[in-house]
């Protein structure tokens, strides 16, 4: 197969692409549907700026082929914001001044979602290891894990605002992201 | 931009193993592609054919077969990170596959193609070897089983045959009263040094020793001397022979200069994070924890 026809929901949005194998993600996003929030740094994996979700998984578009997205579920830092309504991790990176330059920043928020869906109340110690593979050359990440578990605070149902121990640990309610992605028994996905 | 290849897409070990038969040199598995897809994006590589395993059913996945580990060669890092019988029965494996690269390389990459590819610099190769890991190869018409320390045979270079494939890892239980660890260190993105090690009590005494070095040298090793010089002993006077074992594995190892440190530096490493490691897993025997 050279050309593999699929079907791929992307920010909610059902499409029928025809793709070459070779094709990678970012490719398919910015070059085929104009997405061009995701953005290429590293090329390589090490950065995290093309960080997309598939099912709800990140992944580096930058060097998933496209085809792997057949049949799945694509999320973008395009399909966050509802109208003009900030996703909660949007604003407390807005609020926090967790970006300078913007050029890591979609890649950390899609993470960030991605982090916050398995685990919703992540300690500092579980943000930093699992965001370890994204990278900022401006921020000195420190504004960055402070809007994190903000964000965390916020989608859990926790108070507003960056407070240190405001948060209200009992409701565990979390704007539709998958609540506990991934331990789903033994054979994985 | 990759240059156009042909993607193939098996139902059966045996149906990859015709394709990669057939297509030779010019053909090449594709598991999670974060090591394949890099090198031809780079362009030092390029296949005109790839094999994709994924769509194999049953090569990816875990389970627990009389007390041993079944790992599919296509299960993904991130499934064993977190797949509660990991955890519970193998928590060094666990912890290990939760270091390995990024969460984005982990959920995509496999163990299959972590071992295949041979890398050096790799850490599942070393820790799994002290459990006496096998792995199972298989092409049309017949399999082999080998312990995964024959597997590996350079850089970058494993035992396999052009037509075969890894399908399954097989990490056996320690004995009773036994605890594994393993610690890396590294400043790149791969460690510099990984150290594994399973220690075996009995009555107070070492009944075993097991000892594995990786991305030190050309290839992760068991070593066997150092494991000597522990087994037997009481349990400090193991603790008080680690700089002498240290030194015995660190020679083992054959470090090499690179770009991850002098090979004089590889060498020091091997002995803290030996010390480090073996006191972890005395520890951790039967929750020996914090005694
Ligand atoms: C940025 C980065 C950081 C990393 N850091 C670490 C680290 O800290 N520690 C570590 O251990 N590793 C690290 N890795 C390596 C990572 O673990 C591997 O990339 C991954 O496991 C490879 O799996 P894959 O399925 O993507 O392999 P692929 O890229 O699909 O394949 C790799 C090779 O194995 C062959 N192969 C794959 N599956 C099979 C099979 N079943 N049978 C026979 N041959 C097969 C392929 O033909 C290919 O030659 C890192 C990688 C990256 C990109
Ligand atoms: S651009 Fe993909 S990880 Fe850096
Ligand atoms: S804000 Fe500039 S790279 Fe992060």
């Amino acid at each position: 197969m050279r050309e593999i026809p699929m079907t791929v929901v992307v920010n909610g949005e059902k499409h029928e692409l025809t793709v070459p194998a070779w094709e990678t993600l970012i490719e398919c996003l910015r070059d085929r549907l104009g997405l061009l929030g995701v953005k290429k740094s590293c090329d390589v994996q090490v950065c995290g700026a093309c960080t997309v979700l598939l099912d709800d998984r990140p992944v580096s578009a930058c060097t998933v082929l496209a085809f792997e997205a057949r049949g799945k579920s694509l999320r973008t830092i395009e399909g966050l914001a509802r109208g003009d309504e900030l996703h909660p991790v949007q604003e407390a990176f807005v609020e926090h001044g967790a970006l300078q330059c913007g050029f890591c920043t979609p890649g950390m928020i899609m993470a960030t979602v991605a982090l916050l869906g398995e685990n919703p109340r992540p300690t500092a110690d579980e943000v930093k290891h699992y965001m370890r593979g994204n990278i900022c050359r401006c921020t000195g990440y420190k504004r960055i894990l402070e809007a994190i578990l903000d964000a965390s605070r916020r989608m859990s149902g926790g108070a507003k605002g960056n407070g240190g121990a405001k948060g209200n640990d009992g409701a565990k309610g979390n704007d539709g992201a998958k609540g506990n992605g991934g331990t789903k028994g033994t054979d994985g996905r | 931009m990759l240059r156009s290849f042909e993607l193939c897409e098996p139902t059966s070990v045996a149906e990859a193993s015709v394709l990669l038969a057939r297509h030779g040199d010019a053909a090449r598995i594709y598991a999670g592609g974060t090591e394949l897809i890099l090198a031809m994006k780079e362009g030092l590589i390029h296949y005109d054919h790839l094999v994709n395993v994924k769509t194999i059913p049953g090569l990816a996945g875990v389970r627990l077969d009389g007390g041993a580990l079944r790992i599919g060669a296509a299960t993904p890092h991130r499934v064993l990170e977190r797949d509660p019988i990991v955890r519970e029965r193998f928590p060094a494996v666990a912890r290990m596959e939760t270091d390995v690269a990024n969460v984005r390389v982990r959920e995509v990459g496999t163990l299959g193609g972590n071992l295949c590819f041979a890398e050096p610099h790799a850490d599942p190769g070393a820790l799994l070897q002290v459990f006496d890991a096998t792995v199972r190869i298989e092409k049309k018409g017949g399999g082999r089983t080998i312990l995964l320390e024959q597997l590996f045979v350079g850089p970058f270079e494993t035992c396999l045959e052009g037509d075969e494939l890894l399908t399954e890892i097989v990490v056996p239980p320690l004995p009773e009263h036994s605890a594994a660890a393993y610690l890396k260190f590294g400043f790149l993105e791969r460690p510099s040094v990984g150290v594994g090690v399973a220690v075996t009590l009995d009555d107070g005494r070492v009944a075993d020793a097991r000892i594995a070095v990786g991305s030190v040298g050309p290839v992760p090793r068991r070593m066997r001397e150092a494991e000597a010089v522990l087994k037997g002993k009481a349990i400090a006077e193991s603790v008080a022979a680690l700089p002498e074992a240290g030194q015995i594995a660190a020679r083992a190892a054959e470090a090499i200069t690179d770009l991850h440190g002098s090979a004089e530096y590889k060498e020091h490493l091997v002995g803290v994070l030996l010390r480090r490691a073996w006191e972890q897993a005395l520890a951790a025997v039967d929750g020996r924890a914090g005694r």
